[in-house]
Formats: structure tokens, sequence, C-alpha cells
């Protein structure tokens, strides 16, 4: 739509007036300034086109309109397992990649699995719940989903070529990219979730979201640090708070909301116990919040922060055990053996940090932060997305199918022949060895190569299993838009 | 008396009780167990979206004014779960276990996606709009033959 919005100032005239004419200054005023410009220009029109489609309907504040075509979703879920597959690649490429956390390859790697592997995947998710969740689609969900995929994709190649090779030049694309696509889809989803009706997991994905921004601010920043343009203050402050927002906000709060629906929903189990629900995305956001301000004021009080975001996180792994333990549909499914095995990796996420309170030697290794990053991001957080990608997948192929040809359910495949169940099962075992081997890489670095490898045919098989869903839509004359 | 959210959500945790139990026989492959308990579940679904179509959705549209609305896009999804229960009685006829077990974790995901828009905002907004007269709607959706 056409809008009288005040067309922002470009770029280059901020950066005359604010720059100090030194080209490193001008880079970092040009870099911070794109996303920035393009995020209020975003919202504006986003803010317009949202309120010109409220007036129009009569249920203000309960938009209730059928699913998003079927690729806005799908372009995120089948980008996703080629991230996986680069992570792959380069730990067998450059074992180094295990040796520490700090070293450029381990950068790229880690940023490969959380921005092209698990926010690819989130981001469309969210694209996709919201609407059945919280009665509220994002605005203008086209634009949304394509420049947000865009974005993310280049900007994650962008960033991990910036780890590898240290040009300032791939950090400023990197940076402009990645703070265009989320700042764009960020303002989206935070216009989606004023509208929302409320509930545990509305409020856990507020918590997610407002994570994800903090992530992303302090992200730019260091990215604009690595590239040499500027210098923020209280850096391992920072490096610290954007890995736990990241991980522990943005990632945990977000399965954590997302949970509370799907568990209970999968296998019919019980509900979560309704003072968990209400209280725990809460409590965790709080003590995130508290962690960072910690580490900068009274560093020494830092463990008794990270005991109750253990406490946290153990609470969430034992209830959802429990309640899946109770499940009324005992058949076998993958999803649920994946959502077992995200469970077990956070409880050794807390053991681990256990360990590391007792014996110092632990807790100065490198081993100790690579063992706890392996067993929440492959462990936890892919086993969990994949999972859910293998229930999302082939159901929304399902229901477009059957919407889009008004098909007799006996004349189109089930969600059940959407993926062969074998193939799952083995993507499954293939991921399980990976987490195994990559776990014992992180003390063993000889088992390096053989964990990517390993690493490499899952996130191959994935990708395989996604297309075949995709292809039986096609095949039975499904269309994607 | 209840609220609507109470009484129909309460119902349809009736529903996934019976649709559990019903799919567990198949799994075991019980068929005359899973015959009797097919048609309960199938009888249960019918008399819920009898409820639905024939009480509760024409009162909040009267209400409301708005007939294209959520009650428009609840009438499409009900149509799809009934087109799944139809083929799940004829696996249930042929003793297709595979089938079967096919068809039911589609009608699982749909049936429970669908739930949670019924229960996180149509019954919501209906006992909202529907406050005054919600004790009869709820005795007349007892009543309601499917």
């Amino acid at each position: 739509m056409k809008s009288k919005e005040k067309v922002p100032e470009s770029p280059v005239r901020i950066m005359h007036r604010f720059g100090d004419g030194t080209p490193s200054c001008n880079r970092l005023f040009l870099c911070a300034s794109v996303p920035l410009c393009l995020c209020a220009s975003v919202v504006n029109a986003l803010w317009l086109q949202d309120k010109a489609g409220r007036a129009m309907s009569q249920q203000a504040g309960l938009s209730f309109e059928q699913a998003p075509p079927f690729a806005l979703p799908l372009r995120f879920f089948l980008t996703a397992p080629l991230f996986l597959l680069a992570a792959a690649g380069l730990i067998v490429w450059d074992p180094e990649a295990l040796a520490s956390r700090w070293t450029p390859p381990a950068l790229a790697v880690t940023h490969a699995l959380t921005l092209g592997f698990l926010a690819m995947v989130m981001l469309g998710a969210l694209l996709q719940m919201l609407p059945v969740v919280a009665g509220a689609s994002l605005p203008a969900p086209r634009f949304v989903a394509w420049f947000s995929h865009v974005s993310l994709t280049l900007g994650s190649v962008a960033l991990m070529a910036g780890f590898l090779t240290a040009a300032p030049a791939a950090y400023g694309i990197g940076i402009a990219l990645l703070g265009g696509g989320f700042a764009v889809f960020l303002a989206a989803a935070s216009i989606s979730l004023a509208h929302a009706v409320a509930g545990v997991t509305v409020n856990g994905i507020r918590f997610a979201v407002l994570s994800l921004a903090v992530t992303l601010l302090l992200g730019l920043a260091l990215a604009l640090l690595r590239a040499g343009w500027w210098m923020p203050p209280a850096v391992e402050t920072a490096i610290a708070a954007h890995a736990t927002f990241g991980l522990l906000g943005w990632v945990l709060l977000l399965v954590i909301g997302v949970a509370y629906q799907v568990v209970p929903m999968f296998q019919i189990t019980p509900p979560y116990p309704p003072r968990m629900s209400r209280w725990l995305a809460g409590a965790l956001f709080t003590l995130l919040l508290l962690h960072a301000a910690v580490l900068l004021l009274f560093p020494a009080a830092a463990p008794i922060v990270d005991a109750g975001l253990a406490g946290g996180i153990l609470l969430f792994a034992l209830a959802t055990l429990r309640l899946q333990a109770r499940r009324r549909r005992k058949l076998p499914d993958v999803t649920l053996d994946y959502w077992r095995l995200g469970m077990a990796s956070l409880i050794a996420c807390v053991a681990v940090w256990l360990v590391a309170q007792l014996w110092s030697t632990w807790a100065g290794s490198n081993a100790y932060p690579l063992l706890l990053g392996v067993l929440f991001i492959g462990g936890f957080a892919v086993s969990v997305v994949s999972g859910m990608l293998y229930k999302i997948v082939p159901f929304l192929a399902w229901f477009h199918l059957q919407a889009q040809l008004q098909a007799r359910a006996g004349s189109i495949p089930t969600m059940k022949d959407m993926i062969a169940e074998r193939w799952t099962r083995w993507q499954f075992r293939l991921h399980l060895a990976a987490c195994a081997l990559l776990t014992g890489a992180t003390l063993w670095p000889q088992l390096a190569i053989t964990a990517g490898s390993v690493l490499a045919l899952s996130a191959l098989l994935l990708w395989v299993n996604l297309l075949s869903a995709v292809r039986r839509f096609s095949r039975h004359g499904g269309r994607f838009s | 008396m209840s609220t609507i959210v109470d009484f129909l959500g309460g119902d349809h945790r009736a529903c996934d009780d019976l649709f559990a139990s019903a799919e567990d026989a198949v799994a075991q492959n019980n068929w005359d167990s899973a015959r009797s308990l097919f048609e309960r579940f199938q009888a249960a679904m019918a008399h819920h979206l009898a409820m639905e179509e024939k009480v509760l959705f024409p009162a909040f549209e009267a209400r409301t004014g708005n007939s294209m609305g959520p009650t428009q896009v609840m009438r499409m999804e009900h149509e799809q779960i009934r087109g799944l229960l139809q083929e799940m009685a004829n696996a249930v006829a042929d003793a297709n276990h595979g089938r079967y077990l096919g068809l039911s974790e589609t009608l699982n995901m749909l049936m429970q996606q669908h739930n949670l828009k019924e229960e996180n905002m149509l019954y919501p907004m209906s006992d909202q709009v529907l406050g005054g007269e919600r004790d009869d709607l709820i005795r007349a959706m007892e009543a309601v033959s499917p």
C-alpha cells in the first residue's frame, strides 16, 4: 500500500551528519544505520497496513484467517538443513572448530547452527504458529517472510565468512543483512504479539522475542568490534550476555512456550502444571537480566544467578519427561524420541555445569564451554527443532493439499505417507550418533572428523526427508502459494 | 452452570480420551475392541461438531453479525475432520492397521490445532458475547442430536 510516512533520511546523509569523516567511522555509521532506518520505515509501513486491515475486519483482535500459504514457512524449513550441513562441513574441513569456542571455525560453526539452522526454523514456525496459538497473524506476511528469509540466509553466510576470513567487508554485509532482516521480523512479530490473545504460550513467545532483540543488538555491537570499527564497552559481559540471551532466552524460552501447547497435543498428555507454566518463562527472563547485571557489577555473585537458571532448566526438562511418560498415545514416534533426547541433553547440561562449580580445573578448561555448547545446541535445540519439523512439514503438506483440492481424505497421502517413517528413524539414529561423537570430540579431538561426517549425513538425510514430503505434495497437485 | 470454555473444552478432552483408546486398540491389532471404541469416538465427535454447528455458531453469528469470520473457518475444518473420520471408519471395517494409524496421526494434528483455536479464542469470545444466554445455550447443546 502507498503510505504517507516520512521517508527516513538516507544512511549516507546520516553518516555525513554524524560521522567525523574517518573511513572507519563512516563505515560504522553506514552499517549501523542501514538496519535502523529499515526498521523505522518498516515498522511504520507494517503498522499502517495492520491498522487498515483491522479497520476492515469486524472482529478486531480475533484474526482467524487460514494458515499462510505453504511457501511462506516452507522456504525457512528447507533452507535450515543446508546450514546444518555447512556446520558439519566446517568441522570436517577444520577440526580446530572443536578445539576451543574462540577459534574462527568454532564461531562460524556456532553461528551456522544458531542463525542458519535454529533461528531459520524458528522464524518460519512463528509465521505459521502465531495465527493459531495467538489469533494474531503477522502484518504483510508475504513481505516479512520473503525479506527475513533472504536476509537471514545471506547474512548468516556473510557472518560465517567474516569469522573465517576476518574481512571487515564480510562483517559489514552480515551486520546490514542480519540487522535488517531481524528488525523486519521483530517489528512484525511485535505488532502481532501486541494484539495476541493472552496465554502461557504467548507469554513465553513474548519473552523469547524480547531476548532475540537483545541478542541481536549485542551481536551487532560485537560484529562491529570484530570488524575493527568500534570498541564497545564491557566486551566480556556483552559476549556472555549475547550467548545467554541467545541460547537461554530466545531458544529455550521459545521452546518452553511452544512446549506448553505441543507436548500435550502430539502425544495427548496431561497439561503442564498451571503454576509452572505461568511463572517459568518470566522467572528465567528475569534471571537472564540479573545474570548480565551481576556480571557487570558483582561477578562473585554470578554462580547464585546461574543456580537459579539451572534450577529452571531442570524443572522444565523433568516436567516434560514426566508428562511424556504419562502420554495416552503410546505409538512409536520419532518426534517424541527427539524431544526426549533434547530433555536428556538439558539435564546433562545442568550436570556439566554442576561439575564446573565443584572443580575449578574443569571450569577453566577449553572443553567445558565446548561441551556445554554441544549439549545445548546439538543435543537439546537441534533435536527439538528436528522433531518439530517432522510434525509441521507433513501436517502442512496434508493440510494445504486437502484444502486446495477439496480432496476426499482417502485420495491424498496421510501425514505418515508424506515422509517414509523408516528414513526418519534412520535420520534420528544418525543425529544421535553425531551428538555422541561431538560430545566425545570435545574431550578427544581425534573424533572431530568422524563426528563432523556423521553430522553431515544426518543433515543431508533431514533435508532429503523434508524434500520427499514436498515432492509428494507437489506430485498430488499441491500449489505452494 | 459452567462456562462455554469449560463445557466444550471438557468435551474436547473426553473426545481425545476415546480417540487415544481406539488408536491404542488398533495399534495392538485388537480389532473387536477397536471397532467398538472407534464407534464411540465417532459418535462423540459427531455430537461435539453438532453442538457447535447447530447451537453455538448460529448464536455467535447472530450476536456478532459475522458469519464469514471465525465460525466459517471452524466449519471448514469440521468438514476436514469428518472426511478423515469417514476414512478411518473404512480402515476399521477393513481391519487395515497401517492405513488407520496414518489417518489417526493426521486427525490428531488437525483436531488439536483446531481445538487450540477454539479454546484460546472462539470459546472465550463466546463466553463474552453470549454471557447472558450461556446456561440456555449449554442446555440446548446437551440436548442436540447429531
